[in-house]
């Protein structure tokens, strides 16, 4: 098991449409893993599934070992990692794992259309990344007892830590619908690294960059897998994937075309049809 | 859009406020609660109620519709889930005084956290079904609520049907404060103090993860729950904090009047409730309080007004939505997010996360 991440066999299907097809993809502790393909491939759905927003129509998906998308009911904890072998006790025992549980577990990621709490200052999105692994509920803030004052503290020192690690420390107290265009897309990077992820989804982190800011960006991403960190990054840019990567998946209308190392990918045939259409 | 003049009535006091050094601002605090405390015993002209007994006013309806709409800025500012049917906490509340105090021998001291535990439980039994629900839907499902417990109290004959509940007892004297049917001034006080307790805890909240949970699901709840937020345990928070709240107004409501009926909490008072928070600026306390006092007060003051209150009212609110959609104190985040909205929705990002 050295698999962080697995999809076995995962299909999505939304009405008539079929927006994975049997997928199966690993990802190991540590690298960085990169999702391409056209437009319409499949690739953000990937990222859907994986963070809970929707629920695979067939096929399962492990993390560390663990059902991703069910989880035991309170109290059973123990069960975690067996509940998809329940059998017929599976509905009594087991729920649906929440977004919020998924998080929890240790994946977190960003989206290809900034979605930032634009009304937040950068430092508050980060807080709110923190906060993840807070105990503090309502009693604890109403009452300001001392395991809330300690985590705002401690929260407060590591958002710092990680919009000085993104590069933007100097801008916290702006309010994030303000930050230019850049700085927004490194602030999702440290909200999503706030809730201490294991495995760190990045979609088109480098969207609209110019060259200058994809090599900034690009160096960004290697640091933070240095950090500790898994990586699974979808990315349009070849000149920025293929030397960043450790490993690329391919996908296609919903399928997995490839998979291997990015020289590998690069020349494979399959590959290079699905970007430039068969020759007729 | 066409870019109005923005009346700014309170831009200069706040930055004013702010300008303040610490010290100050607690004098000015101080200051502002000892005149409110003296408020009732006061007579200035202007502000007196020809029509009825000043002190009184100053419990009812203002002092009530104060604690009231800070109750709901919790639900609707706060955590931005709109309540149609609040009247039904400040009921629960109000019954609860009337029930365990002609029933039981239970002392005040302890009706009155069983009255907002009894809220809190409401609010839970109307939330765990219904937040899962968004925006309109939700509105219309607390709207009927509100109705539901208006009507379960109106056709239940053993908690008086109809005719509702008499000879609510009185709160014992403390010391030289005697609460009975001729002086409202013991009652104000002690609303007060649960107004100005009630406004600490909610700041409190407002400056933690609880406050930050609320603001983010406000903004995108989506991509709340993806960073974690666990999005539906805190809006069931809000909604049990605003209930417990709007049933602690029911139940000093209810210690005073002697008498309570089903028709004490009809449907009005949920829009007026609405009316004080958006007016005044929802997710700001200062301007909910303002705003619970102009649509407490104003038809007090002008009793022979108070016939046409709604009609006014109207004309007020379609007035305020185009001139000052925040409210008259905004808090400057909502105020922000209410222009975007103006622009562009936020549900237009596309297909990215899908709101299920």
């Amino acid at each position: 098991m050295s698999s962080l991440l697995e999809l076995d066999q995962v299909t999505m299907r939304f009405g008539g449409v079929t927006a994975l097809r049997e997928v199966d993809l690993n990802v190991d502790e540590g690298e960085i893993l990169g999702l391409i393909g056209p437009n319409g491939a499949g690739k953000t759905t990937v990222f859907n599934v994986v963070t809970g927003v929707f629920a695979p129509t067939s096929g399962m998906i492990r993390f560390q070992g663990k059902d991703l998308h069910i989880e035991p009911r309170a109290g059973l904890g123990l069960l975690d990692g067996v509940a998809s072998r329940l059998g017929p006790l599976k509905g009594v025992l087991t729920r649906r794992r929440s977004r919020n549980r998924i998080t929890q577990l240790g994946i977190a990621r960003t989206f290809q259309n900034i979605r930032l709490f634009s009304e937040m200052s950068a430092l508050e999105n980060v807080l709110v990344g923190t906060d993840n692994h807070h105990q503090t509920s309502v009693p604890g803030a109403v009452l300001r007892l001392p395991r809330h004052r300690a985590e705002e503290h401690s929260g407060r020192e590591r958002a710092l830590e990680l919009l000085e690690l993104v590069g933007i420390a100097h801008r916290a107290e702006e309010t994030a619908r303000n930050l230019p265009y850049g700085d927004q897309r490194r602030l999702e990077i440290a909200r999503a690294l706030a809730t201490e992820p294991r495995l760190l989804l990045l979609d088109e982190p480098a969207a609209g960059f110019n060259p200058n800011e994809k090599r900034a960006l690009s160096a960004l991403i290697r640091k933070i897998r240095d950090t500790g960190y898994t990586i699974l990054l979808i990315e349009h840019d070849m000149g920025l994937v293929m030397p960043l990567c450790d490993r690329v998946a391919v996908l296609d209308f919903g399928q997995k075309i490839a998979d291997g190392l990015p020289s590998t990918v690069q020349s494979d045939d399959k590959v290079i049809n699905a970007y430039l259409g068969v020759p007729a | 859009m066409r870019s109005l003049p923005r009346i700014e009535i309170v831009g200069p006091v706040a930055e004013a406020w702010n300008r303040m050094p610490r010290s100050a601002r607690w004098l000015a605090t101080l200051v502002l609660v000892g005149f409110l405390f003296l408020l009732p015993n006061l007579t200035i002209p202007v502000i007196d109620t020809p029509g009825s007994d000043f002190a009184s006013v100053l419990f009812f309806p203002v002092g009530i519709y104060v604690l009231i709409a800070l109750g709901l800025n919790v639900v609707v500012g706060e955590a931005g889930l709109l309540d149609l049917g609040y009247v039904a906490f400040f009921a629960i509340g109000g019954y609860a005084m009337a029930l365990l105090g002609t029933e039981t021998g239970i002392p005040f001291v302890l009706i009155l956290p069983l009255g907002i535990l009894a809220s809190m439980a409401g609010g839970l039994i109307l939330g765990t079904p219904t937040l899962r629900l968004r925006g309109d839907y939700l509105a219309i499902v607390t709207l009927g609520f509100g109705e539901i417990i208006r009507i379960i109290a109106r056709n239940t004959d053993s908690i008086g049907g109809p005719r509702g509940i008499n000879q609510i007892p009185h709160p014992p004297s403390v010391g030289g404060l005697k609460f009975g049917v001729i002086d409202p001034k013991p009652y104000y006080w002690l609303l007060l103090v649960i107004i100005i307790l009630v406004t600490l805890l909610v700041r409190n909240l407002q400056r933690s993860r609880v406050g930050r949970a609320w603001t983010a699901i406000r903004e995108d709840e989506d991509a709340a729950e993806l960073m974690g937020v666990p999005t539906f345990k805190y809006k069931l928070w809000a909604f049990a904090i605003g209930a417990g709240i709007g049933g602690s107004g029911g139940v000093l409501y209810a210690s005073k009047v002697i008498s309570i009926t089903p028709d004490n909490f009809l449907f009005i008072l949920s829009i007026l409730f609405l009316s004080a928070v958006v007016l005044g600026g929802s997710g700001n306390m200062p301007g909910v309080i303002l705003g619970a006092v102009v649509v407490a007060y104003l038809p007090e003051r002008f009793r022979g007004f108070s016939e046409y209150r709604e009609l006014v009212f109207g004309a007020v609110l379609v007035a305020m939505m185009v001139f000052r959609p925040q409210g008259l104190l905004p808090s400057r985040r909502r105020a922000a997010e209410l222009r975007r909205g103006d622009q562009s929705p936020d549900d237009a990002v596309g297909g990215e996360v899908a709101t299920t």
